[in-house]
Formats: structure tokens, C-alpha cells, sequence
């Protein structure tokens, strides 16, 4: 699909990843345009509104799109009091964002065929019961600090869908959970053992992220920006930073942005070590966690020895990166290199050899290329239901443009084919390490970032471990946030865990949700 | 079976030593006894609450079972239901949407309730502070027993400030 065929007004964004806005798109443009991607093989990357109200534009809506030259973001502004067509009939993932979008703004999705309705599905999704359903957090006139509404502590009333039938009975899991992990809920309808349907319910973490960057400085963004979803802190902390660099018109020098892939690497290799390791234990072999989390161990003092910090937070920081390397340094994480490889490739024989394991494993949580494909399932996930996706193949930024990176697939999509895409991408990102040591380059690690312009918009676009992190910044004046809306992958696999685990029997559920390790921080914001 | 064996073998034994206690993170003062506190030695469990965090603190949380922290070694497990629980150990900023899922974990728990807050944002809020959507620091909706800071705080922190729970002062 090029550029030229969407008959849209475009105009390119500068910075480190190939971007085109649709600053002012029509109504008529909106499905059109989705449909057009749609029809190429794109997906929908994010979407999210604005409200701009306080400059006399009313609200408007935006999303994200992948296009064969990158990424195209279509700017709908809305002049109809808040409503835009409905776009989950071509993108399911559309739906839980058109919902998220109506509960924190106010703008409402309606029915693509008759505009006097609302879309099928406009459950709430994440206001529970902090504040009423007329109250719109997001919106300028609603206070940028404190709390204006007074505190809910009301039920949550949201309507599952009931299954009926003789011998169906519910399962309500959450949101406290039983093992040490993130609060969501979790409505099974079963027969015996076998799931006939998962409903999830989430926004239990809501904590107002969003409209916390609004009282921020673009400096004072990144550490919020790194505390979205804390396990995915270097991805996110780089999208900002990306963002942040396009509005300012400034570039990182090369030395620091390949420190930035080294910890970006870094943060892939340690959650897929912790992430093999449970994966070992919730099919019952506790040796397998035993011996990961031991590794992980090692790689996250490493981390902390050389960088700062045992999960890298606040190592990326706009312009650059917080700190140096030096050479003892790059000796110790060769070192580490190669016992990390050796020990891994150990622990891999054992685990494809473990036919208990294995057993578990193969089969389980299936989720077919088909319907991965129509839901946008993306990330590791995706590559696992062969979605041949990764940000550092189809746009490699600086220095990935360089590297060649070998995507992991398989076509499987179970929960084996999760834990081969893991394994793979364990010696990609070692390989990378070692390539990303021998082509630093002398220089400076940081350099000042410019005043940025107002109302500009920045993206920033990385592939993190779970799959491709965005963040949409708007600037106001005075170098301040205007509107940051952070997106993880996360809203995009949500959905489709529900079915991956259809036929499959509950106890299995576990295993299935860790195979795709999805962010409630990330999604609720 | 063989490689696996003599991988266990290799390996060896990884625990290091327990920290020390440290009653500067008591936030209240201690409220048991040396008779019941000796009860809780060696034998401790406790039920993890996220009531919002950014996920940071549960990486370190999940790292106290690793070979290196060993928690289990000192007897201090971690249990499903906060029924089953001597100690709440609470995560995050209080969002106002798990605020009643957590006063209802705590009305679960059975006596003595210990409670400790974890990370800056248990402590104070951290940077998501209080707002339409969040009721900031722990102790805002239960009362906390101690309170151990740190972005993550670090799996020693976390095992210092549990330690510190039900340590007995001579």
C-alpha cells in the first residue's frame, strides 16, 4: 500500500522511526482508511483521543496504523459532539480502546452502518466505580492534579456475558489472585473441567497514569514514562525518549543509542529467563524455575553492577542514556555472554527432552495463524502464531539497521511454540549483545535536549520483549505535556488469551496466561 | 533425567545469608509480644496484595523464592488465601479500584493482621501520587505495620522489612 492511495493529507514526522500524520482526516476517511491497511496485511497499532476543547477544536481521535513505509497516524477530529465510526468490526482490537477512550473522554464509537446508534459493544471497560459515568478524567476541564470526584467505593456493576445450557457453572477468579502476580478478573463458564468461555475484566489498576504526565515536564516524563509497566521499563523509557527527541528535532549521539539497545537486549533476555522458568513450574517442573531464576539472578546484579539499576529503570533517559560503559565492563558482559548461552542452551536440551513437560506444553492454549491474524494478536506472542512482526526487522532503527536481526517464529502458536520463540530470542539477543559491544562506537552518551515546539506531535515506536511499546506525545507550551497516551501490546493480546484458552480445561489456565505474560500496568494505566 | 541430575549437582547450594532486621522501618510500634512473635519464627505466611502497582515490585517479590534469596528456607511462605495469612505484603499506590479488594484481603486475614507496605509507592504514593484514581500510600486504607521504600525495593529490602515484622526485640 503506498502512501499515495489513502488520499490523505500526510506529512512526515521527523525522528528515529518512519512516521506520517493525517493531522486533519474526514469522517468518510476514518473507515476507508482502516479498511485500505486492513486490506494490505496493517494492523492497528493504538487507539486514543485528545481533547482539544480549550484551543476551540472540540475532541478528536487518533490511530496508530502499520503501513508497508511505517506507521500512519490518522487524526479524525470530532465535530460531531464526540462521536467517530466504529472501527472494531475491521480491527477487533478496536473495541476494549474505543471503550477505554469513552470512559476516561467522552467520545463515543457509533455504529458504522447507522450513526444513531452506538457501537455493539459499549460496556465500560476500565471505570469501575471511581467515578460516574458522566465524569471524563481526560478532559482539560477536569483538574490535572487531585481528585475532583469524591471516592467511589461502590460496586462494580459490569454486565458479563452469561453462558446458558445444562451442567455450565461460572468461575470467578480475581482480582487478588493466588500466586504473586498483577490484580484482574478472570469470569470462566465451564462444563466439568472444560472452558467454554473466558470473559476478562480489567482496569482494577487504574491509577491515572495518563493524566499524571499532563502535570509534568517533558524531563519529568521520563521516569513515569519507565513506571508504565515496570517488567518493560527500558522499552517504554525509549519510546519516550524516541518522542520526546522527534518534537525537540534532536538526535542521540551514536554511542547512546547503542547503549540503548544493549539494555533493551538486556531486558528481553532477562524476562524471557524468568519467563522459561515459570513456565517450567506451572507444568510442574520445579527445577526448571530453580535454575532460571538463578540465571536471572546473575543477569540482574550484572545489571545492577553496570548500569545501576537490577531492572535498568531510568537508564534511558531523553538524549540519551543516564550512563557509560567502560571497558571492564564490556569484558564482564562478554563473560556473561557466553555463560548465559551455555547454560541456557543446557537448560533448552532438558526441557525438550522432558516428555512430561512437553506434554503440557504441545497443544496447549493453541492459537491458529487464522485467527491470530484477524485478531492482531502481535509481539512475541504473534511471531509464536506466525505474525512475522518485529519492529527491529521491518523498521530497525539506529543502530538495529545494522545488525540484521533474525526474527524467531513458529507456526504452532501453543504454548510450546511460546517457550521456542523465547528460547530463540535468548540466543537473537545475546547474538545482538555481542554485535551491539564490538560496534560501539567512542562519544558522548547524552547530549541536551532542545526546547520543544507546542503542539507538536512525537511518537515513539520500540519492540520490546512482549511486542511493539508506543507512546503519542503531545507538546503544550513551556516544555510541558499536553496529552501522552502510552500504549502497550498488552491491549492487543488481552483479547485473544480468551481464546486461546477455549478447550482447554481450567487447570491448564495458569500455564496458557503465562505463555503470554501480558501487563495489567501496562493495559490499565 | 541424567542431565537434569547432574545439573542440580553442579549447581550446588547458591543461599546467601538473611539480612538484618532494621527497626527503622517500623511505622508503628511493634503491637505483639515476644510470645506470639516467637510463634511466627521459622513459620510465617503471607499473602501478596498488588493493589497497583507498576508491576516493578512483584519482579522482586517473585526473586525472593530464587536459589540465591531462598525464602522458604527461613520458613516464610507465600499462601493463596489471605485467609491462610499472617501477613498482608502490600504493593503499590492504592488505585481506588482494588481499594475495596484489598479492605476486604485485609478483613480476610486473621488476627494479628501484620501488614508491611512495599516500594515508594506503598510508602507514599511514589509518582503516581493521589488523584481521581488513586488513594496514594497504603496505610491511606489499612494500617501498616512497616513500610519498606525503594523503586523496586530490593529482594533483601523486602526480606529485611518481613524480617523486621516479627523480629523480637532483647
Amino acid at each position: 500500500m503506498r502512501l499515495e492511495d489513502f488520499q490523505l493529507e500526510l506529512s512526515p514526522l521527523s525522528g528515529a522511526m518512519p512516521v506520517w500524520h493525517a493531522r486533519r482526516a474526514e469522517a468518510r476517511q476514518w473507515r476507508t482508511a482502516c479498511r485500505q491497511v486492513r486490506d494490505k496485511g496493517g494492523r492497528l497499532v493504538a487507539l486514543w483521543s485528545t481533547d482539544n476543547s480549550d484551543r476551540g477544536e472540540g475532541y478528536a481521535v487518533h490511530a496508530a496504523l502499520t503501513v508497508h513505509s511505517g506507521l500512519l497516524v490518522l487524526t479524525l477530529p470530532l465535530l460531531n459532539g464526540g462521536r467517530y465510526p466504529d472501527i472494531s468490526d475491521i480491527f477487533p482490537a478496536a473495541n476494549r480502546m474505543q471503550r477505554a477512550a469513552c470512559d476516561l473522554m467522552g467520545v463515543s464509537a457509533e455504529d458504522a452502518a447507522d450513526s444513531r446508534k452506538n457501537a455493539a459493544d459499549s460496556r465500560k471497560w476500565l471505570r469501575h466505580a471511581a467515578w460516574p459515568g458522566d465524569v471524563f478524567p481526560l478532559r482539560k476541564n477536569f483538574p490535572a492534579e487531585g481528585s475532583p470526584v469524591p471516592a467511589g467505593a461502590g460496586q462494580d456493576d459490569y454486565p458479563f456475558v452469561q453462558v446458558g445450557g445444562e451442567g455450565v457453572h461460572e468461575i470467578p477468579v480475581g482480582p487478588v489472585h493466588a500466586g504473586t502476580i498483577e490484580p484482574g478478573h478472570f469470569r470462566f463458564s465451564v462444563v466439568g473441567e472444560g472452558v467454554l468461555r473466558l470473559e476478562e475484566r480489567l482496569g482494577y489498576k487504574h491509577k491515572g497514569v495518563e493524566k499524571r504526565f499532563e502535570s509534568m515536564t517533558l524531563a519529568e516524563g521520563a521516569r513515569l514514562a519507565g513506571r508504565v509497566s515496570g517488567d518493560s521499563t527500558v522499552a517504554y523509557a525509549w519510546a519516550y525518549a524516541m518522542a520526546v527527541e522527534s518534537v525537540a528535532g534532536v538526535t542521540p549521539p551514536l554511542r547512546a543509542l547503542c547503549l540503548r539497545a544493549l539494555l533493551l537486549e538486556r531486558e528481553r533476555i532477562g524476562q524471557h529467563l524468568w519467563d522459561l522458568g515459570f513456565l517450567g513450574n506451572d507444568a510442574g517442573l520445579a527445577f526448571g524455575l530453580a535454575q532460571f531464576s538463578r540465571l536471572r539472578e546473575d543477569w540482574l546484579r550484572v545489571s545492577h553492577a553496570l548500569f545501576g539499576h537490577r531492572y535498568l529503570m531510568d537508564a534511558v533517559v531523553p538524549g540519551g542514556v543516564a550512563r557509560d560503559i567502560d571497558a571492564p565492563g564490556i569484558a564482564r558482559i562478554r563473560a556473561e555472554i557466553d555463560d548465559v548461552r551455555k547454560a541456557v542452551a543446557l537448560l533448552r536440551t532438558i526441557y525438550d527432552e522432558h516428555a512430561g513437560l512437553q506434554d503440557r506444553f504441545i497443544a496447549c492454549g493453541r492459537v491458529k495463524p487464522e485467527l491470530a491474524e484477524r485478531l492482531g494478536l502481535t509481539g512475541l506472542a504473534g511471531r509464536a502464531s506466525a505474525i512475522a512482526w518485529d519492529l527491529r526487522v521491518q523498521f530497525p532503527p539506529v543502530p538495529y539497521d545494522g545488525f540484521e536481526v533474525r526474527m524467531a517464529t513458529h507456526g504452532n502458536g501453543d504454548v510450546a511454540a511460546r517457550v521456542t520463540v523465547r528460547f530463540d530470542e535468548i540466543g537473537e539477543s545475546l547474538r545482538l549483545m555481542g554485535l551491539i559491544l564490538s560496534a560501539l562506537p567512542a562519544g558522548e552518551i547524552r547530549v541536551p535536549v532542545p526546547d520543544a515546539a507546542e503542539h507538536a506531535l512525537g511518537i515513539g515506536w520500540v519492540e520490546g520483549w512482549r511486542g511493539e511499546v508506543l507512546i503519542a506525545l503531545e507538546t503544550g507550551p513551556g516544555n510541558r505535556i499536553r496529552r501522552l497516551h502510552p500504549h502497550d501490546p498488552s491491549w492487543q493480546n488481552w483479547p485473544v488469551l480468551e481464546h486461546a484458552v477455549l478447550g482447554n480445561i481450567v487447570p491448564d489456565f495458569p500455564l496458557i496466561n503465562k505463555s503470554f505474560n501480558l501487563s495489567y500496568s501496562g493495559h490499565d494505566l | 533425567m541424567f542431565q537434569l541430575l547432574r545439573q542440580i549437582v553442579r549447581t550446588g547450594i547458591k543461599t546467601e545469608a538473611p539480612p538484618e532486621t532494621d527497626e527503622a522501618l517500623r511505622t508503628t510500634a511493634e503491637r505483639l509480644n515476644a510470645e506470639v512473635l516467637r510463634r511466627f519464627q521459622g513459620a510465617l505466611t503471607i499473602r501478596h496484595v498488588d493493589a497497583g502497582s507498576c508491576n516493578g515490585c512483584e519482579l522482586e517479590i517473585n526473586a525472593l523464592g530464587n536459589p540465591y534469596y531462598n525464602l522458604e528456607g527461613l520458613g516464610i511462605k507465600f499462601v493463596a488465601s489471605p485467609r491462610h495469612a499472617d501477613m498482608l505484603l502490600v504493593t503499590g499506590p492504592v488505585s481506588r479500584h482494588m481499594e475495596v479488594a484489598l479492605k476486604r484481603t485485609y478483613d480476610a486475614t486473621p488476627e494479628p493482621k501484620l501488614v508491611v507496605a512495599l516500594g515508594d509507592c506503598g510508602c507514599t504514593g511514589g509518582i503516581f501520587g493521589e488523584s481521581y484514581a488513586s488513594r496514594g500510600r497504603v496505610s491511606n486504607v489499612i494500617p501498616v505495620d512497616v513500610a519498606v521504600p525503594g523503586c523496586p525495593p530490593t529482594p533483601l529490602a523486602i526480606m529485611q522489612g518481613i524480617l523486621t515484622a516479627i523480629s523480637i526485640k532483647t
